[in-house]
């Protein structure tokens, strides 16, 4: 059975929640504490949402000083999928894992709502079960949520089929409208919006389904 | 400056009868610390001195009540193996002076209450009331607040799923932040805060104690604002009263307490609020009957020189006390260590002490080490219990017969009903979309509607298919009117609006929110709010299972209108399906399910309606409380709208509760969240349009013959009002609207008036 890691830092708060949606899809899931050394037995790892260390000093600048992400770094330098939702894609760009950086939303105020998502590239493990020019709606749920890079590196991702997500209608500043972005072998992925918050219509939206079902099931088609 | 010094216990704001009712405690003089120890227990806020004669009078009981008032938060068993416990409290006086750190602290204290149950909890809602926005202070009131709140409550990783926000003159000075949180436990994990095991410990969790939030209790909550601009003048006084939240502290200390209770490593726990270390240790010895002996010097501090009275009384946040055997102390050491919270062995549970005449009753001593010199010595339920009740003068105020004959019911409307109706319009998604309103994977129904929704799901909980639905609802201008009336209103309108997403109300949390106590016109409105609370809690079957109230809110010699705010939690006994909210579709009937015209003699009462006092008419009468009509007609739609939670197939499409700023209002809410409009024939004129009285009940359906017959069945009233579709809002010849223009005023207003820079 496929078996996600969800990584637990002091001040994570969505890791309850991506452990149901990954349940939910027939995969199984468990946490892994932020000072264990080592990833072994699991098949891809999900950097939670939340305030990592209280996002002292700035999102993810303290976690990436966590033991495990020098255990997380080792699993996507083996090809594993890594997935960081919200606070984990800031913790996943402040680790070198991914390229850019998650500044203060352009109104400067926190924004929790739903976003309308164009899929970009199905290159990454995240998007690779969705068709290029799918939209869908999910919400987002952030502060420091302005994607940011310089002008050489835009240029690269574009070049690299980098860019899994654009947003339809830019909430936040994020520059070229991303929401979610690939390494460039695309097995290491983060976004800001969060698919495990739409896994069902009672919810409002099912369509993070198509990412997550993607991204567990990842480790098995790539087999 | 006064020249002859104050005696100590008035600085400390005891009275002098309270000083000899110390006297005849202890048979002797209290010392100054213990004086500072009654000092801060014996406040208004600890002790609820001058309202706990009154509050007996609320209903208490039910069969699903597994914890009612007294405790740090009531709980229901909401079935499935599942309690929910809910709290609601205020921050009023901290929010006026630092809006930031007050609603934070508010919030983080809430949370302390629910998870000291055992509860993770899962929702907060904020009733805010501020004074209008024209006054530049205002605006940044509500920033301020708005942004403590979410700064706080989305970093502690809990969702905000609702709330109120009221602008009106009288909070210009005293403006009003309450918070509401609820919380879910597996039923038999529940645990009090009681203090039980002679050689237990009392294990002090979370922050260092700093100076912050000294005498909080008693100089902050306590009394009013005495300058004649309010909270202004005293902001500097006054600031180092309010304590300073850190959300992250307390997101590690809910993980290491929810996980302490699962592995059964406490026997009691309490959280550590106002009054700090003296209110936690003093209760659960009273509780218990145990007596507690406390070490000073084991209390980690945040900074050198601190006197042992500010140690026990500091309002430092995010600590709790846990009550341990002692053979847990290492594995509870460990786990605290897991979460980086500190953990200290401040107390003992002792035996407790005989009185003279035979009785066993708990001490709590203050020591400076556990075999050290004693500083203080009281009983401990003299501090917790037994302060002094008062009966205070009460007087119904001479000018309400004025009030009431300066009736806007029959005035006659000048300009364009339009213009009124936009005018009326206001979306609050400016403050709640700042809130993280889903975490945990609950929301069905969000902030902004009549009711939240939520599955009643949570980590470590039973599966169940169930839903809980909260309401916070206020209405300080009916309450201005008629505090008695105006405060069953108020219930029967937060009952209705739960009917809304299908959801039966299980059970009322309080926060009577009114003017300072010394007032007899004050504490007229107080008895009379509690009177009309029990009259209309019994007339719908209601228990009351927790509550707060706040005094002294007041600035420059006037009180605020009397705001009793009412937190109501129901249950859907099956949720697979989200309600049908407002969103009526093309073609659809549309319906007013309810009586059409107020109980009472006065069809379309227009006294304390939002029309009027837009215009600055405050005057007026509110229709009587009727529960013989509501109770059938709020059971009806609850029937409907549970029926397709349940996975129904219905032909109801859209339902609203009919609330402030009247039918007019409500239907152009429903019109905006679809940009479909509706046409209705004529009504019988502004009155109708704007008037407010609860138990009506605006639904769409696709199939009206069928709907009314059910109705009718029911014995409920109901009447098709017209025809949804078209780009407009057509009601007769009083109200022309295109829909663009309703949702485009509806959605800016708020922004719009916060942004002004007059």
């Amino acid at each position: 059975m496929t078996r996600i890691g969800v990584v637990v830092f002091p001040g994570s708060n969505c890791e309850y929640d991506a452990l149901a949606a990954v349940t939910a899809l027939g995969a199984q899931a468990d946490f892994i504490w932020h000072s264990e050394t080592s990833i072994t037995d699991f098949d891809g790892v999900i950097l939670p949402g939340g305030f990592a260390h209280g996002d002292y000093l700035r999102p993810g600048a303290l976690a990436r000083f966590s033991p495990v992400m020098e255990a997380v770094a080792n699993f996507a330098k083996e090809g594993g999928p890594v997935l960081g939702i919200c606070n984990g894609f800031q913790v996943l760009t402040e680790a070198g894992l991914l390229p850019g950086a998650l500044q203060k939303n352009r109104g400067l105020t926190f924004i929790c709502e739903p976003t309308t998502l164009i899929v970009e590239s199905t290159r990454s493990v995240l998007t690779r079960g969705a068709t290029k020019g799918q939209e869908l709606v999910i919400p987002i749920n952030h502060f420091s949520g302005a994607y940011t890079c310089d002008d050489e590196t835009l240029r690269s991702l574009e070049e690299n089929d980098q860019i899994a997500l654009r947003y339809r209608e830019n909430p936040n500043g994020s520059v070229g409208d991303i929401a979610g972005v690939s390494n460039v072998a695309g097995n290491v992925v983060g976004l800001m919006p969060h698919p495990e918050r739409a896994m069902s219509t009672l919810l409002g939206s099912a369509d993070g389904r198509v990412l997550l079902d993607g991204f567990v099931f990842a480790p098995a088609l790539a087999r | 400056m006064s020249s002859a010094p104050e005696p100590l216990h008035r600085a400390l704001g005891l009275t002098d009868s309270e000083l000899d009712e110390i006297r005849s405690v202890l048979r002797r003089d209290p010392n100054p610390l213990e004086l500072a120890l009654y000092g801060v227990m014996w406040s208004e806020h600890c002790s609820y001195k001058s309202s706990r004669i009154h509050l007996k009078r609320l209903p208490t009981e039910a069969p699903h009540v597994l914890v009612g008032p007294g405790e740090n938060a009531g709980v229901i068993d909401a079935g499935d193996g599942i309690a929910v416990a809910i709290r609601i409290e205020s921050h009023n006086h901290p929010s006026a002076i630092e809006p930031y750190q007050g609603a934070a602290t508010g919030v983080g204290g809430i949370l302390r209450d629910v998870f000291t149950m055992g509860a993770r909890p899962l929702a907060l809602m904020d009733p805010l009331f501020f004074g209008e926005l024209t006054d530049a202070r205002q605006r940044w009131l509500v920033e301020g607040v708005v942004s403590g709140i979410s700064g706080y409550g989305n970093s502690v990783g809990v969702p905000t799923i609702g709330g109120e926000l009221t602008f009106d003159e009288c909070y210009s000075s005293n403006p009003l932040v309450n918070v509401l949180c609820a919380g879910a436990l597996p039923t038999d994990r529940l645990v009090l805060g009681i203090a039980s095991g002679v050689g237990n410990l009392a294990v002090l969790l979370g922050s260092s104690t700093g100076r912050d939030g000294i005498g909080g209790v008693s100089v902050l909550a306590s009394a009013g604002f005495s300058g004649e601009d309010g909270a202004e003048s005293l902001d500097d006084a006054k600031r180092p009263s309010v304590q300073v939240g850190d959300p992250y502290e307390e997101k590690r200390l809910i993980e290491a307490c929810l996980e302490l209770l699962d592995r059964g490593l406490v026997v009691g726990i309490q959280d550590l609020g106002g009054a700090g270390l003296v209110c936690a240790t003093s209760e659960t010895a009273a509780r218990g009957g145990v007596g507690m002996d406390v070490d000073i010097t084991a209390v980690p501090l945040r900074e050198e020189g601190m006197q042992p009275f500010e140690i026990m009384t500091s309002e430092s946040q995010e600590r709790m006390l846990a009550i341990i055997t002692p053979e847990h102390w290492p594995t509870v050491a460990q786990l605290c260590a897991k979460w980086e919270v500190r953990a200290s062995v401040v107390g003992h549970v002792v035996e407790p002490s005989v009185d003279a005449e035979g009785e066993p009753f708990g001490m709590l001593r203050i020591r400076r080490g556990f075999d050290g010199e004693i500083l203080a010595e009281v009983p401990a339920s003299s501090l917790a219990d037994e302060a002094p009740l008062y009966d205070r003068p009460r007087r119904r105020p001479e000018s309400l017969d004025a009030v009431h004959a300066d009736d806007p019911t029959n005035d006659e409307p000048e300009g364009s009903p339009n213009e009124d109706l936009l005018d009326l319009l206001i979306d609050p998604a400016w403050v709640y979309r700042q809130y993280d309103s889903q975490l945990f994977l609950n929301t069905v129904v969000g902030p902004g509607r009549d009711a939240a929704l939520l599955r009643l799901a949570g980590p470590g909980l039973p599966i169940s298919e169930r839903g809980i639905a909260l309401s916070t609802d206020s209405n300080p201008r009916w309450c201005a009117l008629d505090p008695r009336v105006g405060t069953a209103l108020t219930v029967a309108e937060s009952v209705a609006n739960l009917a809304c997403v299908g959801a039966t109300a299980k059970a009322v949390v309080n926060c009577l929110n009114f003017g300072n106590p010394e007032h007899p016109e004050v504490m007229w409105q107080l008895s009379e709010s509690i009177d009309g609370m029990t009259e209309a809690c019994n007339g719908l079957g209601l228990p009351v299972i927790g509550g707060n109230v706040s005094l002294y809110n007041e600035s420059g010699g006037n009180d605020i209108d009397p705001t009793p705010v009412v937190g109501l939690l129901g249950v859907v006994d099956s949720l697979i399906a989200p309600p049908p909210g407002w969103a009526w579709n093309e073609g659809d009937s549309l319906v007013l399910v309810g009586t059409r015209t107020a109980a009472g003699e006065v069809p379309f009462p227009l006294g304390g309606s939002r029309w009027a006092t837009r215009r600055g008419r405050r005057g007026g009468n509110v229709p009587p409380f009727d529960a013989t009509t509501l109770v059938p007609t709020i059971a009806f739609v609850t029937k409907e709208i549970a029926a397709i939670c349940a996975g129904s197939r219905s032909d109801v499409t859209a339902v609203h509760d009919v609330g402030a700023g009247g039918l007019a209002t409500a239907l152009a809410e429903m019109a905006a969240s679809t940009g479909i409009g509706v046409e209705v024939a004529q009504l019988t004129g502004h009155g109708e349009l704007f008037a407010e009285f609860p138990g009506r009940f605006a639904m769409a359906t696709s199939n009206v013959d069928a709907f009314i017959a059910r109705a009718v069945v029911a014995g409920v009233p109901v009447v098709a009002l017209g025809t949804v579709g078209g780009s407009s809002l057509k009601i007769g010849t009083a109200i022309d609207l295109k829909v663009g223009d309703i949702e485009n005023r509806r959605r800016h207003a708020l922004e719009d008036a916060l942004t002004s820079t007059d």
